[in-house]
């Protein structure tokens, strides 16, 4: 089996003209799978029984809470890449996906508290899943500082990939114990919306609502990426090429 | 500051010694890691009771943090004994920050973790002597102070030895889980807010398992099951966090 492929992927002018033409092929799918599940879940699918209308802020919601870990985990897995075989092109996806993630969980958070209003009569509710996602706000906001505190960006990439495989090891186990502490405390006082017993014009759209945003962020990440190698490779004489085209 | 005539000159004599050794312990294929440990852990240690004004610094936060909340919710010592668990791992955690600052900062400045590194020695084995040392001034008398806030909030003494085992023990991770925040914020200027920003995420689940051990400690409960989770997470730190910390550590010499 030959390597190439994957070698070519450390090279940052390759890397450049990839993510140009990959674009597309992310961000339309994206698109239209964005536009029919939000037809499919605000229209189409009928109102929850116990929730009404309400429910429907579950089609922004839990793409969202999804992303927000699944970002996670492709930063850390990016990260791990640099790291290991110093590959920079790795540490600038990394970069790029650190405020990707901090507004999906940012939004994650908002549609959860605008959800809480009307079901639970309140905001904010110290609910495992919002405590945890608020906890990963955090853990994005110091990556994002640790970067912007240290001015040379190789001793950034290399010391935040470090916290985000940290980071990563620590997530579940923030996940466990915050759901330990709440169930010591109050019992759950919330009837959820289980998958299984979804209705077939309810999940239809939720998935491609996640698909959709995987999509996006698949899209943007590109995009951002585009910029991370433009940015570094600066004083390199293939962006003058590029640039005077 | 001086840098003459001030502990400073102790610890190039120190570190001197211990490049020294790990010249001899090179040519033998065998270093004695054990060795290099144990003298870093007596140099700082050394070092710290040179300087005795910071190590209570800490403490005297703590006392502080403490004194806050019967003056900002109310002196009833009813209702203090309640929130006593929360106010007690706040405070303790906030110390613990505070002093995080006095981890590397001083080695940082005069070169010898760059001496560390250098030496032939685990940088690993040395990170888990430092904040094994760090524990030990910072943390272990953290404990101690425990029940004197305690008691002041109007716990029953009866409480007293369950409250140290688990600051104790919990102050340990808390140790383990800085020394990676303050390596990666290592020569950056002013970090404090970033340090904490790194550190407090990753130590929430400590808090989270230490205030329920204190809380079972004053109600009378059984607190073995919240102080295994908390050695649990000890022995997960202990076995990843000085390896993150010196990876850490050697980025920030690049």
């Amino acid at each position: 089996m030959t390597w190439t492929w994957f070698h070519r992927l450390g090279s940052p002018p390759y890397v450049y003209g990839l993510a140009t033409r990959l674009t597309p092929w992310f961000a339309w799918p994206a698109a239209l799978l964005i536009i029919g599940g939000l037809w499919g879940g605000l229209v189409l699918a009928p109102p929850d029984y116990q929730q009404g209308d309400g429910f429907r802020i579950i089609y922004v919601h839990a793409p969202s809470a999804w992303m927000s870990l699944m970002v996670y985990t492709t930063m850390a897995i990016a990260a791990a890449v640099g790291l290991i075989w110093r590959i920079k092109v790795a540490h600038a996806v990394a970069a790029s996906c650190a405020p990707i993630g901090a507004s999906f969980t940012f939004a994650a958070l908002v549609t959860g508290a605008l959800w809480g209003e009307p079901m639970w009569g309140t905001y904010w509710e110290w609910d495992p899943r919002l405590t945890s996602e608020l906890i990963l706000l955090f853990l994005y906001l110091g990556y994002m500082g640790l970067r912007a505190g240290l001015e040379d960006t190789q001793r950034a990439d290399r010391a935040s990939a470090v916290l985000a495989v940290v980071g990563v090891v620590n997530v579940p186990i923030i996940h466990y114990s915050v759901t330990w502490w709440n169930s010591l405390h109050q019992a759950p006082s919330v009837m959820r919306l289980a998958k299984p017993t979804m209705a077939a014009s309810m999940l239809v759209p939720l998935l491609m609502m996640l698909l959709g945003f995987t999509l996006f962020f698949g899209a943007v990440l590109l995009v951002r990426l585009r910029g991370e190698v433009l940015n570094r490779e600066r004083s390199a004489s293939w962006i003058r090429e590029i640039v005077s085209t | 500051m001086s840098r003459f005539g001030s502990p400073a000159a102790g610890v190039v004599v120190q570190a001197g010694a211990i490049t020294r050794q790990s010249t001899v312990w090179a040519g033998s294929h065998q270093a004695p890691i054990l060795d290099a440990a144990r003298l870093a852990l007596t140099r700082d240690l050394q070092l710290a009771f040179r300087k005795r004004g910071q190590l209570v610094q800490p403490l005297a936060f703590f006392a502080m943090v403490t004194m806050l909340f019967p003056l900002a919710i109310s002196p009833e010592l009813a209702r203090l004994r309640e929130i006593a668990p929360g106010v007690l791992w706040a405070g303790a955690l906030l110390a613990s920050l505070l002093a995080l600052e006095f981890l590397f900062r001083d080695d940082a400045y005069d070169g010898t973790l760059e001496q560390y590194a250098l030496s032939g020695q685990s940088l690993t084995w040395l990170m888990f002597a430092k904040t094994a040392a760090h524990w030990l001034l910072t943390g272990l008398p953290l404990a101690l102070m425990a029940p004197l806030a305690a008691l002041s909030l109007g716990v029953s003494a009866a409480a007293v030895p369950g409250i140290v085992v688990s600051v104790a023990v919990g102050s340990v991770a808390l140790s383990l889980i800085g020394s990676i925040g303050a390596a990666l914020t290592l020569g950056i200027k002013r970090s404090g807010a970033l340090l904490s920003l790194l550190t407090l995420p990753l130590s929430l689940p400590v808090l989270i398992f230490g205030a329920r051990a204190t809380q079972l400690a004053i109600s009378g409960g059984p607190l073995l099951a919240p102080l295994e989770l908390l050695a649990a997470l000890v022995v997960l730190g202990v076995t990843l966090a000085p390896l993150a910390a010196a990876a850490a550590v050697r980025i920030s010499l690049e």
